[in-house]
């Protein structure tokens, strides 16, 4: 039998505040982050989590990874130090662009004829955020960024359940982490018409118009599970299953046909030994874009069969806090393990006008309880739930999760 | 630069670009070495852009590694400023 991946602490940092729980319990109350149009970690206090010295010598991406990683860590019970030899602990993290507000700072002094900062290079490398988490847990085994738009965050988490799997490490930190609400990021998005103009996220509404940028971190401990068990770990869930696929279809549009992402969650369902029937829930990556939203629509049904992709519960974690692009796939793990731990559908808030086709059950209105089978053939049994995640370059990522 | 530059000009603008980096105010002394501060290569190299724009001296990599305390590099930094 394969080595199995479970996880024994999340954390997140958000629009809708600081902590995992936060992020759950306000988007399961129907409460919305998204204020002008976009979807800042307003009140985030880096020195929280971190000196004012480390501080300094992190973008902001990296000070939400590692605010995200303080608490993960803590619940994992891991406070006191590594409970595995420093070797067998990785770390693989994503992100979508990286330092970007470092980058435009550095930029900017360029064009004033001032100094470049010293700080400017390990601000702004993209592995920033993993080399942050390997420091400040002591992680020796490897460490690594991951970067594939938006669907990094969902790629580190299933690189890091492999390293477990084909016994490289005994326990890896990933997830991922953005911080990218800033003037060039905002304007190249809205060049690409990609951002909403109304500044409203909801998704697979019929008169959704383009993403909500958001930023925010999340980060899950996973340990390989005899280990865990072992050492008296509190087991939340576990990673069952994790494919990927590419579309090679185009730059930044998805295939409409959602072939690929269809193969993707083939792929993780068969990768977790599972049938479309053992689905509870499905994380979609509901972007609230056009495209997106269709395509992912189309893919599910593909996947599922039509009748079971009506049954399913769809919703959309962007409907509450955004896009939060290379983190969204981490956060949004986050959040489908403990809707699957509280066996609760949460809802696709602001999804009133069905657009012809989209026809699935994308929660409309308010959180639900989540209809599971408790038990598989005699033997206890945690709610199911698929996680998509789908990043520009044509990245499909799929995890199956199940709660413990 | 002018040659006019006194180890009382330069010891304020060190002190200051210090206590940016992190160490507490009371900590930063003419005795006071990096170790004792918590200053490391990547604060020596944020240090060297501020005395380099207040005075236009560089200090190099090599200079940085000889020198050991607070008082080791204002004396330098006078001493360059003024040649």
């Amino acid at each position: 039998m394969r080595r199995r991946a479970v996880i024994t602490g999340v954390g997140a940092v958000t629009p809708l505040g600081a902590g995992a729980r936060t992020l759950h319990e306000r988007w399961t109350a129907g409460v919305c982050a998204i204020e002008d149009g976009l979807a800042p970690c307003a009140d985030f206090d880096p020195t929280v989590a971190m000196t004012a010295k480390e501080a300094r010598r992190s973008d902001r991406f990296t000070q939400l990874a590692v605010a995200a990683c303080a608490e993960a860590a803590a619940e994992a019970g891991w406070e006191g130090g590594l409970p595995y030899e420093a070797e067998r602990v990785a770390c693989v993290f994503g992100t979508g662009i990286g330092g970007i507000s470092t980058i435009e700072r550095g930029t900017d002094a360029l064009h004033d004829g001032k100094n470049v900062s010293a700080l400017s290079v390990p601000l702004m490398m993209g592995n920033a955020g993993a080399a942050a988490l390997s420091m400040r847990l002591g992680i020796r085994g490897q460490s690594y960024g991951i970067v594939s738009a938006c669907a990094a965050g969902a790629n580190a988490i299933g690189a890091a359940v492999r390293l477990i799997q084909s016994g490289e490490a005994d326990a890896v930190v990933t997830g991922g982490s953005e911080a990218a609400l800033t003037p060039l990021s905002k304007a190249a998005f809205a060049a690409l018409d990609a951002t909403s103009e109304a500044g409203i996220s909801r998704p697979f509404d019929a008169r959704r118009d383009g993403f909500v940028m958001g930023e925010g971190a999340g980060v899950l401990i996973l340990e390989e599970a005899e280990a865990a068990e072992r050492r008296g770990a509190k087991i939340l869930g576990e990673v069952l299953g994790y494919a990927s696929t590419s579309d090679a279809y185009h730059l930044t549009a998805p295939d409409p046909q959602g072939t690929q992402a269809a193969n993707a969650m083939r792929f993780a369902l068969r990768d977790a030994g599972l049938e479309p029937g053992d689905v509870d829930y499905v994380n979609a990556h509901g972007t609230s874009t056009p495209l997106n939203d269709r395509s992912e629509t189309v893919a599910l049904k593909a996947a599922l069969g039509e009748e079971r992709a009506r049954a399913v519960p769809v919703s959309s974690t962007k409907s509450a806090i955004g896009h939060l692009l290379g983190a969204a796939g981490a956060v949004e793990a986050v959040a489908t393990l403990l809707a699957l731990r509280d066996r609760v559908a949460p809802p696709t808030l602001g999804y009133g006008e069905p657009d012809e086709g989209l026809d699935l059950d994308y929660v409309p209105g308010s959180a639900r309880p989540l209809t599971a089978r408790v038990e598989d053939g005699g033997a206890p049994r945690g709610a199911v739930g698929m996680s998509n995640s789908f990043g520009f370059g044509g990245h499909n990522a799929v995890l199956v999760l199940e709660a413990a | 630069m002018s040659a006019t530059v006194t180890r009382e000009q330069v010891q304020p603008v060190v002190y200051d670009a210090l206590a940016e980096l992190g160490p507490e105010k009371d900590q930063i002394t003419d005795a006071a070495t990096w170790e004792e501060l918590d200053v490391d290569s990547l604060d020596l190299a944020e240090l060297s852009q501020v005395v380099e724009e207040e005075f236009g001296v560089k200090l190099k990599g090599d200079d940085v590694a000889k020198i050991k305390t607070v008082g080791e590099a204002i004396e330098l930094i006078t001493e360059r400023a003024g040649s």
